[in-house]
């Protein structure tokens, strides 16, 4: 066991903090790379269904969102006959104009890649687990007719032993 | 006259720098992209003749209705008992004549292989809740993962996760995903 020797002063060296920044950045960076931000703000409520088979999309650039939930102010448009929204971009969308509007997402998020990417674009529908289906259909049926048939069911991954 | 310039004090960059850190940590999400993909039909046309062309045996009748409740080929099941139900379908082990027939095709890296005809037709309710719709998904994903792994373990002795791109195209093509989607059922016009 070791003894202190409570006599003898030495000075305790002060500790480098010049590093400390280099550090912090290399953190920075770190999180800057694994992380992407939130392009929209979200309007509607979204709490997807979890499921065990999911797969992981290839690349974030090549996925467009569509959500469709509960809004969350009071002033949003909703689609008959209950009281959903669908989110497209930064607003949501009012019943008669849905299909110009789906029609001109689809448009501009294929504009805004390039050709190559273009048959890779994913629609990722993130619904929120109490939506009834009709709203689900009727979104599903627009991108059928527009022609963007990569979608992608966005749900949370559950792990097969909570499952039982 | 040479002064000695003053070395610029850099105990506030680690402040400077913890300050971004922390916007970075409150304005992005780790969490990935992840879900179930699918790939929809193209719109009408030639998907009307195809169904009429497809034998009885070949259809499993997978039906969500109001309730949420699954009915497949007329009775009721639950959902945990979906998956085997749908993998009995998809690999008809001992050819059962009410389950679907097969059709041996040459296929890179495995010979020939009785292919399944068998198609999963999935209706929808409108009233559905799309957390049971993404459930259902799930079991009959869950299935075709299962017998592609069966497949896979025996052709090539590894999962199909480990295997690489042209092992994973000859076993999708052995165990195609043919679930095709009919047209949604509305109970609340009904009454």
């Amino acid at each position: 066991m070791g003894r202190y020797r409570k006599d003898e002063k030495k000075d305790v060296p002060e500790i480098n903090t010049g590093s400390m920044s280099d550090i912090i950045f290399m953190f920075l960076f770190f999180f800057m790379v694994i992380t992407n931000m939130r392009e929209a703000s979200l309007k509607v409520q979204f709490s997807p269904p979890k499921a065990s088979e999911v797969q992981k999309l290839e690349k974030k650039s090549l996925v467009a969102n569509i959500y469709i939930g509960a809004p969350i102010g009071k002033n949003e448009n909703t689609l008959p006959p209950g009281k959903v929204s669908v989110q497209l971009n930064d607003q949501t969308i009012k019943a008669e104009d849905l299909v110009n509007d789906v029609k001109d997402f689809i448009g501009t998020e294929r504009e805004s890649r390039s050709e190559a990417d273009k048959a890779k674009l994913t629609f990722s529908l993130k619904v929120d687990k109490d939506v009834q289906m009709r709203y689900v259909n009727t979104i599903k049926q627009e991108l059928r007719n527009n022609n963007a048939l990569k979608i992608n069911y966005a749900t949370l991954k559950r792990s097969e032993m909570s499952n039982q | 006259m040479a002064r000695k310039t003053p070395g610029i004090n850099t105990g506030s960059m680690a402040d400077i720098s913890f300050l971004l850190l922390t916007f970075f940590l409150l304005t992005s999400s780790i969490n990935t992209e992840q879900g179930i993909p699918r790939r929809l039909p193209p719109a009408k046309k030639d998907q009307d003749k195809e169904i009429v062309d497809i034998n009885k045996r070949n259809v499993l009748n997978v039906v969500v209705n109001f309730n949420d409740a699954v009915w497949v080929n007329g009775e009721e099941l639950l959902l945990s008992q979906l998956k085997d139900k749908a993998l009995e379908f998809l690999e008809n082990p001992n050819n059962a004549p009410n389950l679907p027939e097969k059709e041996l095709i040459q296929i890179n890296n495995m010979g020939e292989y009785a292919v399944s005809k068998g198609v999963i037709s999935l209706t929808n309710d409108q009233s559905t809740s799309y957390n049971m719709y993404v459930q259902v998904q799930n079991e009959l994903e869950k299935a075709v993962n299962e017998l592609r792994d069966k497949v896979a373990i025996n052709y090539f002795g590894k999962k199909f996760d480990n295997l690489d791109t042209s092992a994973r195209k000859s076993i999708q093509k052995a165990i195609p995903m043919n679930i095709s989607e009919a047209p949604p059922m509305d109970y609340s016009q009904t009454k």
